[in-house]
């Protein structure tokens, strides 16, 4: 289990992380994978990269940490999940069916014409997706005026925010990151997916954001960074943040390194693209990978 | 910096000669917050700060936020009378806005306020992608809208409303003067939608009380009729129809005024049934002659098959000068003196 930085707090480690929640969030995140691979199957292509990096973070949220109702997408006292990075919604929408609030056969007409699910993310179009994500850089901004929202009504719903690495490149998520932290807004969280790609390549030689640990530290932020393929050191790092939280206090950011087409190896050795292309013969390939690599690490 | 060095060190001899020499003529000069009031006219004061107070009394879901331009949008008379209803979001407009999407995704119905300049040019993608798109009833208060700062270009928005025509869902609302704010703001809080306001601030002329008129939200309104000529106008140049339709009869033209301080969605058929006679048509807008109130009219009128000329008086198609506001409105057009001219000139 890696935490790799955490901010100085006086809040202990919550006592180990129980084995079922464990095998609980790493089913879930299996079959996040799995129904991410079939979409991009039918579509043959799209940001399967992007989901399988992050699905043990969706799988986290979703299976372990957020407080909704299936049945009731629209639920007041719901926690807020908002997807700024829209393209990632191949992921959200196989942890939205994880989660129950979308049919699991409905996944199949992903970015397909008339579908809910469509391929940049819209709340417009899918149950339990809070925000039309995919113009980068919106999604923390609009998850400060939730949380202050939230808090003025007197609500405890927290509000969690998944953006990209990528979208630190924006100067409206450091707009945000101020403003959530000059407001106070304990009730937030934001969990970045550091995957070091993006559009035009890798991070470093796109727009260099590292040293990011300490950006966001010195935005006044409960930082910590973690393997963010790791179940056991996310589930520490969301209690942490879950401790942390308050109506007013400092605002917390998860910083999750991951690796784009995690848990399959196939896509994990392939030069990594912002789009990636895999044949069509390749796909039962990537399901078998992707249930070998589980069901051993599941028996191990 | 060597001229700024050397320019301080020598001015205490400039003011020494300055006094030996008779004063010179005082300069007309710009100001961020010019008022465009004229000399002794009714004005009432901060009409938008006391209204959302009013509508707040009302409605507890009313917030206030605004980007470090509290006093200068007139939010912080809000900011006094409802301190925990409003948010202070500093100097980061896109924040502002995403901010504001997120608290009405709550339910709450925020009023955001900036310069127009910042709202239309530097936050449009937020306000198109997380109010307009969800359609939700976000407030837009944009002030120094067209020509009423003598700032130049930074702060001159001039093409807001060509910027904001194309964002769906959005409504657009040029008021003339107090009347209009204070009535359009309950209206704005109450539409379900993003609205966008063009704020008149600070000591705002009271104009409308004589017209025995209301403000309703997407209707035109005739203030007067006439017989030769027909305004059409909308926001600040509603008050200067008025006037140049007043100066006209003492030339024998007998002008109509129509005042349509809903932009969008547009009232096309009180306009069109005025527009569609014998009268010269002229529009008046505060605003460049691209995508506003003359571009607005127009298509209204060919849409409708109506084959008729329109004739704009509006701000040119170019980035206006720094100066003083009246010096300004008269080499731009907007003054009076220049709306008479133009139609007399217009009637031969």
């Amino acid at each position: 289990m890696t935490i790799t930085h955490e901010s100085n707090t006086e809040s202990a480690m919550p006592a180990g992380i129980v084995q079922d929640r464990l095998a609980h969030v790493s089913a879930a995140a299996y079959r996040i994978r799995h129904h991410a691979l079939n979409m991009g199957e039918v579509q043959g292509q799209g940001y399967v990269g992007q989901a399988l990096g992050a699905a043990d973070m969706l799988a986290t949220v979703y299976g372990d940490q957020l407080r909704f109702r299936a049945e009731d997408p629209h639920w007041e006292a719901r926690d807020r999940f908002l997807l700024s990075t829209g393209h990632y919604a191949i992921g959200h929408y196989a942890a939205l069916a994880e989660a129950g609030i979308l049919p699991v056969q409905e996944l199949e007409t992903y970015g397909s014409d008339d579908s809910r699910l469509p391929m940049s993310g819209m709340s417009t179009y899918t149950p339990g997706m809070e925000i039309s994500g995919g113009s980068l850089g919106h999604g923390l901004t609009i998850a400060v005026g939730m949380a202050l929202g939230l808090r003025h009504q007197g609500s405890s719903a927290r509000v969690f925010n998944f953006l990209s690495d990528g979208e630190l490149d924006e100067g409206s998520t450091w707009e945000a990151a101020m403003g959530a932290h000059h407001h106070q807004l304990g009730n937030l969280t934001a969990m970045v997916d550091i995957n070091a790609l993006q559009a035009d390549g890798k991070t470093d030689t796109v727009l260099r954001t590292e040293p990011v640990t300490e950006k966001w530290e010195s935005f006044g932020w409960y930082t910590q960074r973690v393997d963010g393929n790791d179940v056991g050191a996310l589930l520490a790092a969301f209690d942490n943040a879950a401790a942390q939280a308050a109506a007013v206090g400092r605002p917390s950011v998860i910083l999750c390194d991951t690796k784009v087409g995690r848990g399959v190896p196939l896509l994990e050795e392939r030069e990594k693209a912002h789009f990636m292309r895999i044949d069509e013969h390749e796909w039962q390939v990537c399901r078998e990978q992707l249930t070998a690599g589980y069901e051993g690490k599941a028996s191990a | 910096m060597s001229t700024t060095t050397s320019a301080a060190a020598a001015a205490p001899t400039v003011t020494a000669a300055a006094a030996a020499t008779p004063a010179k003529p005082k300069l007309k000069t710009s100001a961020m917050i010019a008022s465009f009031a004229d000399p002794g006219q009714k004005t009432a004061s901060a009409p938008f700060g006391h209204a959302l107070v009013k509508a707040a009394q009302e409605n507890d879901r009313i917030v206030g936020l605004t980007a470090d331009l509290g006093k200068y949008t007139d939010m912080h008379i809000f900011a006094k009378a409802f301190p925990e209803r409003f948010f202070q979001m500093g100097m980061a407009e896109q924040l502002l806005f995403g901010a504001a999407a997120g608290l009405a995704e709550t339910g709450l119905v925020p009023f955001a306020s900036t310069y127009s300049v910042f709202a239309a040019r530097r936050a449009y993608d937020f306000l198109c992608l997380d109010a307009a798109e969800p359609n939700l009833n976000v407030n837009i208060v944009g002030g120094l809208p067209g020509l009423t700062t003598g700032y130049g270009p930074s702060h001159q928005a001039t093409e807001d409303m060509a910027i904001f025509r194309g964002m769906p869902n959005l409504t657009i609302v040029d008021p003339c003067d107090s009347i209009d704010i204070e009535q359009a703001v309950p209206q704005l809080a109450a539409s379900d939608g993003p609205t966008y306001l063009r704020l008149l601030r600070g000591n705002v002329p009271t104009v409308l009380d004589e017209y025995g008129y209301t403000f309703e939200l997407g209707k035109a309104k005739v203030l007067r009729g006439g017989n030769d000529v027909v305004f059409i106008s909308s926001g600040l140049m509603t008050m200067r129809a008025l006037q140049a339709a007043k100066a006209l009869a003492a030339h024998n033209v007998d002008v109509a005024v129509v005042h349509t301080p809903t932009i969008k969605p547009f009232d096309a058929a009180t306009v069109l049934a005025e527009i569609n006679t014998d009268r010269l048509a002229v529009t008046l807008e505060n605003h460049s002659v691209v995508g506003g109130l003359f571009e607005t009219v127009a298509s209204a009128v060919v849409t409708a098959g109506v084959g008729k000329r329109v004739v704009p008086v509006a701000l040119p198609d170019q980035f206006l000068d720094a100066g003083a506001l009246p010096t300004l409105h008269d080499r731009y057009g907007l003054a009076v003196d220049r709306i008479v001219a133009k139609v007399l000139a217009e009637l031969g």
